[in-house]
């Protein structure tokens, strides 16, 4: 798959049921997006509101929905539809990984976390055996920064939000996947610790040739992490392009709205200046509600 | 407006009391928005409700002192009380946003009747009418129609709802309002409409807001004073714009450092490690495992809140 683009999609649609069971209203969750991720490893960042459409685009790349129409193709083999050369589920896990928001729900309570990363490895068959499986587990914790002894015999319970997620990202590695769907990966870890997670995105992508589809709300993490950005709104991409171009110098109405609303640091918002300015001029007629 | 004096609060029996709150002493003023910020697990949830009073779900205080001095506006009048009979002054003098409006709205009775149900008797004087008329008028200045009295919780968007829990705590006109991250669910264009009506009624009311929130970016944008706390520990409080510009407390430093910007490439670092745990924190201070500056006194004594600056005050033993 070696230039062939990583990620192609085309025209891509998902309908959902609106109203009642017989009401035959449709929405579009998914309205006819087009991108394309090129060979080269890269951090593309789909990034919008809730409700835009992006987890449901996201959970269409990771073959969770079906598409309603429209083609995904990856490394040239179409993913979707009656093909012949059409990816199997087995392939597709060694080719593409997710990463979810909640590491908590991402493991089994009842695994311990050393022998989880083994199984994975066998089930995906990068190893015939335990202690191959071993080391390639080994190679991919030494990756996020964490050692197979950390993890020896414990439960998802006993780490915290930010190191789970770490070895959730470990766990995507263990195939050598040429893609990983990140879905709000930081969006639940503290912001103390957010940053070693982002980091780690870049590393892995310059060191291992990754790519990483990156779904956030977080346009400031986006600007920092992305080579390429979309934002999107009710099911379309309205934006795209290198971050600096649309985040740090928005042209399209939604993009400036997103951006004026981001309560940023060293900016204060004009309005909370007028509001003050206003409460003095007011000083007479206090809010009036009671009898 | 609030004084809280060595105060400690947690959860558990004696034998095994995890306190979320340690040694905390700090003030509420009167007029003003005081932010609480921390991450998961540092206490500003639990220190919000000893603000509040709320002393259910197994919320003990184990020492310490929080006292209120409430003046009303009209009467001149002060009423003072102890943080274990705050309850009585709840949607009057205190009122509360919590998080989740989902969650908070009953989903099977209309919003006038919750709003209703809400108030002190001293606001349901006149008639069902009037009362609605004034419920109407004030709703009216959040940009909320008149129907949404009559609509179920689940026809209102969030954003809606939300409005609607704020339009609740502040139509009693209450002395001092908390809010425990108000928008944490919310998009960031509906966030900062909220955040927006949150500021109009504290400066209209000439009250005091608390929030509490983990997002950085929230505080900097509407606090007039902000409070760091860590594991337990408030680390350093101060003027919300002066604690942005120069920190005094490593923590608060890393933290700040650590946020990526928008128009910014630099690299960005997280700090490494986790906080302890409070069920045994380390002797020392809190923050010394993964403070860059720690020496050897870090991890002997722990540091005071002490004042660096007028009104600003870190818990370090070197800044």
């Amino acid at each position: 798959m070696s230039d062939k683009p990583v990620l192609e999609i085309n025209a891509l649609r998902k309908n959902y049921r609106a109203g009642g069971l017989f009401s035959g209203k449709q929405i579009a969750a998914v309205d006819g997006v087009s991108l394309t991720l090129d060979a080269k490893p890269q951090v593309f960042s789909i990034v919008g509101e809730s409700g835009s459409g992006k987890t449901t685009l996201a959970r269409m790349i990771l073959r969770l929905v079906e598409p309603t129409s429209g083609e995904i193709r990856l490394g040239g083999r179409p993913l979707t539809g009656k093909h012949k050369d059409r990816i199997d589920d087995f392939e597709f896990r060694r080719l593409v990984q997710p990463i979810f928001q909640n590491p908590f729900e991402a493991f089994s309570a009842y695994l311990q976390l050393d022998s989880y990363l083994i199984a994975t490895a066998r089930n995906l068959k990068v190893a015939d055996n335990d202690k191959d499986a071993t080391e390639i587990a080994e190679g991919a914790l030494r990756s996020v920064g964490l050692s197979f002894d950390r993890i020896r015999g414990k439960y998802i319970r006993q780490f915290s939000g930010g190191e789970l997620q770490r070895i959730s990202i470990a766990r995507a590695l263990i195939p050598n996947p040429k893609l990983i769907v990140a879905d709000e990966p930081v969006s639940m870890v503290d912001a103390s610790l957010r940053m070693n997670i982002v980091n780690l995105f870049k590393t892995i992508k310059e060191e291992k040739g990754v790519s990483f589809v990156y779904i956030t709300h977080d346009l400031s993490t986006a600007y920092y992490l992305s080579d390429t950005v979309v934002i999107m709104n009710r099911g379309r991409i309205v934006d795209a392009g290198v971050p600096q171009d649309i985040l740090a110098n928005p042209r399209e109405d939604y993009t400036r709205e997103l951006m004026a609303a981001i309560p940023r640091l060293g900016e204060r918002w004009t309005e909370i200046d007028r509001i003050k300015a206003d409460a003095l001029a007011r000083d007479a007629e206090p809010l009036r509600a009671r009898a | 407006m609030i004084e809280l004096k060595n105060v400690r609060a947690g959860y558990g029996t004696p034998d095994s009391f995890v306190a979320a709150v340690d040694d905390v002493s700090l003030t509420v003023n009167d007029n003003e928005i005081l932010g609480i910020a921390g991450e998961s697990g540092c206490g500003k949830s639990t220190l919000m409700r000893t603000l509040y009073g709320d002393f259910s779900g197994g919320l003990k205080m184990a020492g310490g002192q929080v006292t209120g001095r409430f003046t009303d506006p009209d009467s001149g009048r002060t009423t003072t009380s102890e943080a274990n009979r705050f309850q009585d002054l709840w949607w009057d003098v205190m009122s509360y946003v919590p998080q989740g409006s989902m969650s908070v709205l009953n989903p099977i009775m209309k919003i006038e009747k919750q709003i209703v149900d809400a108030l002190p008797k001293r606001e349901k004087k006149g008639s069902k009418a009037e009362l609605r008329q004034r419920i109407v008028e004030f709703l009216a200045g959040f940009g909320l129609p008149e129907t949404v009295l009559d609509s179920y919780p689940h026809q209102l968007s969030g954003g809606m709802r939300q409005r609607v829990l704020v339009a609740i705590a502040a139509f009693v006109r209450p002395r001092l309002i908390l809010a425990d991250e108000p928008t944490t669910a919310l998009d960031v264009v509906v966030q900062k409409r909220i955040l927006l009506m949150l500021v109009e009624i504290q400066r209209r009311l000439k009250n005091t807001l608390v929030l509490v929130s983990h997002d950085l970016g929230v505080h900097y944008q509407i606090t007039d004073r902000i409070a760091i706390a860590y594991a337990g520990k408030i680390v350093e409080v101060g003027p919300t714009a002066e604690v942005f510009e120069s920190p005094r407390n490593p923590y608060t430093e890393a933290l700040i450092g650590a946020l990526p910007r928008v128009g910014q490439k630099g690299e960005r670092v997280g700090l490494e490690g986790r906080p302890p745990s409070l069920a045994s924190p380390p002797e020392g201070c809190r923050f010394a495992a993964r403070c860059p500056e720690a020496q050897a006194i870090c991890r002997k004594v722990s540091p005071p809140l002490a004042d660096k600056a007028p009104n600003h005050a870190s818990a370090c033993h070197f800044r």
